[in-house]
């Protein structure tokens, strides 16, 4: 299957994410924190930030007149074009950030050793403002059977997910759209082509994805900020839908 | 930086150290995509470091998951240190609208007209 061993790293821990705060650049936040793990006796240190600490992205909060934020998820494997659509679509450049996998064994509110470690995943994100007062966030995640942990705390309250595919390796998708069938969360399903892509017939894809009849499935180029917008209202309308059918 | 889908093994010293050991602990985390402010009210001068980053990263609206990548803090601390602030009266936050068993039609119209504008 598409488990790419290639993909696990294990590193220092790096900045996690790149959009580091251009917040308050007076006033020392060290946006690159997490660059070790013992540093806590170095906060608070005002004004000691160079300026190489801080990211070129400034925050840019939501309006105001926004009353709340709904969420959709973006799944598929790694390299199928999460990471594009979201960055396609999104209003702010895109983040990442981590989920937390809370396996037993790596508890955070056990006591510390210094071999005790606890196992992250990358998510990135980005944000839509619908009609000035709802705020759509996309969350973008791989996965592989072992993230399946960090998939519940993200699938609950999502209205729905996007399920990326790419033809060259449509099996590389099984686990992420097992998982969403798993969790109960809808979804429909965008085919991202490539080059080399190989032309499949719409029935072809549906047979092998093992999809229900009623699951949307349309190409898109994440590429594309009309194709990504229009992947996005496939699923969109799916869901009300299936509302509509229920009542 | 990291990709997503990249896997890596962090030591958990610094978390437990910032939320003494409440990262994980049984209070419901935040939802990533709750929106938090600061409400403005004054801080302590003992108040942590740590706390006093994450309100003047909420100067204006801000999702809990752009909170955490902002700071470069992993959303497991940062929920915990916001539920704290929210306690003390320093962040006001903003639910997430959640769909009552994915029926709220009104909801899911809004998104639908809202992403069609965008076309
Ligand atoms: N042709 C084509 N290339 C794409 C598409 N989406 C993404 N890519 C490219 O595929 C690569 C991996 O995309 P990325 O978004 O990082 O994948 P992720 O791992 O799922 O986040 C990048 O080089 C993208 O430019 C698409 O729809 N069509
Ligand atoms: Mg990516």
């Amino acid at each position: 299957m598409g488990l790419k061993a290639s993909s696990e790293i294990s590193m220092p821990d790096t900045g996690r994410t790149d959009g580091a705060s251009g917040v308050d650049d007076a006033s020392g936040v060290d946006g690159t924190d997490g660059v070790d793990d013992d540093m806590d006796d170095t906060h608070g240190m005002n004004g000691t930030d160079s300026a190489d600490d801080l990211d070129d992205t400034t925050v840019m909060y939501v309006q105001p007149s926004v009353a709340g934020a709904a969420k959709i998820l973006v799944v598929g494997p790694m390299g199928v074009g999460k990471t594009t659509l979201i960055g396609t679509v999104s209003e702010i450049k895109p983040l990442s950030t981590e989920a937390t996998m809370s396996r037993a064994g790596a508890r955070l509110d056990m006591p510390v050793r210094p071999t005790k470690s606890t196992t992250t995943v990358a998510l990135d994100f980005g944000r839509i403002t619908l009609g000035g007062e709802l705020v759509l966030y996309l969350f973008g995640t791989p996965g592989q059977q072992r993230f399946l942990p960090a998939w519940k705390d993200l699938a609950r309250g999502a209205l729905g997910a996007l399920a990326l595919v790419d033809t060259r390796d449509l099996e590389a998708s099984f686990d992420a759209i097992g998982h969403l069938e798993d969790l109960d969360v809808p979804f429909s399903v965008a085919v991202n082509s490539f080059p080399d892509s190989v032309l499949h017939s719409e029935d072809d894809l549906r047979s092998a994805l093992d999809l229900l009849p009623h699951t949307p499935l349309v190409i898109c180029d994440a590429r594309e900020h009309k194709s990504s917008v229009k992947a996005l209202i496939s699923l969109v309308s799916h869901l009300i839908e299936t509302v509509s059918e229920a009542t | 930086m990291i990709e997503p889908g990249e896997e890596r093994t962090t030591a958990a010293v610094r978390p437990y150290v910032i939320t003494r050991g409440r990262a994980g602990s049984s209070r419901d985390a935040l939802p990533l995509e709750t929106l938090v402010k600061s409400s403005g009210s004054a801080l302590s001068p003992a108040l942590q470091p740590e706390y006093r980053r994450i309100v003047r990263c909420c100067q204006g609206l801000l999702s809990v998951a752009e909170v955490a990548a902002h700071l470069g803090q992993p959303p497991a601390v940062v929920q915990v240190l916001l539920a704290d602030l929210i306690d003390w009266g320093h962040i006001v936050a903003r639910p997430p609208i959640r769909v009552a068993k994915r029926a709220d039609m009104d909801l899911l119209r809004k998104v639908l007209d809202g992403l069609e504008s965008k076309l």
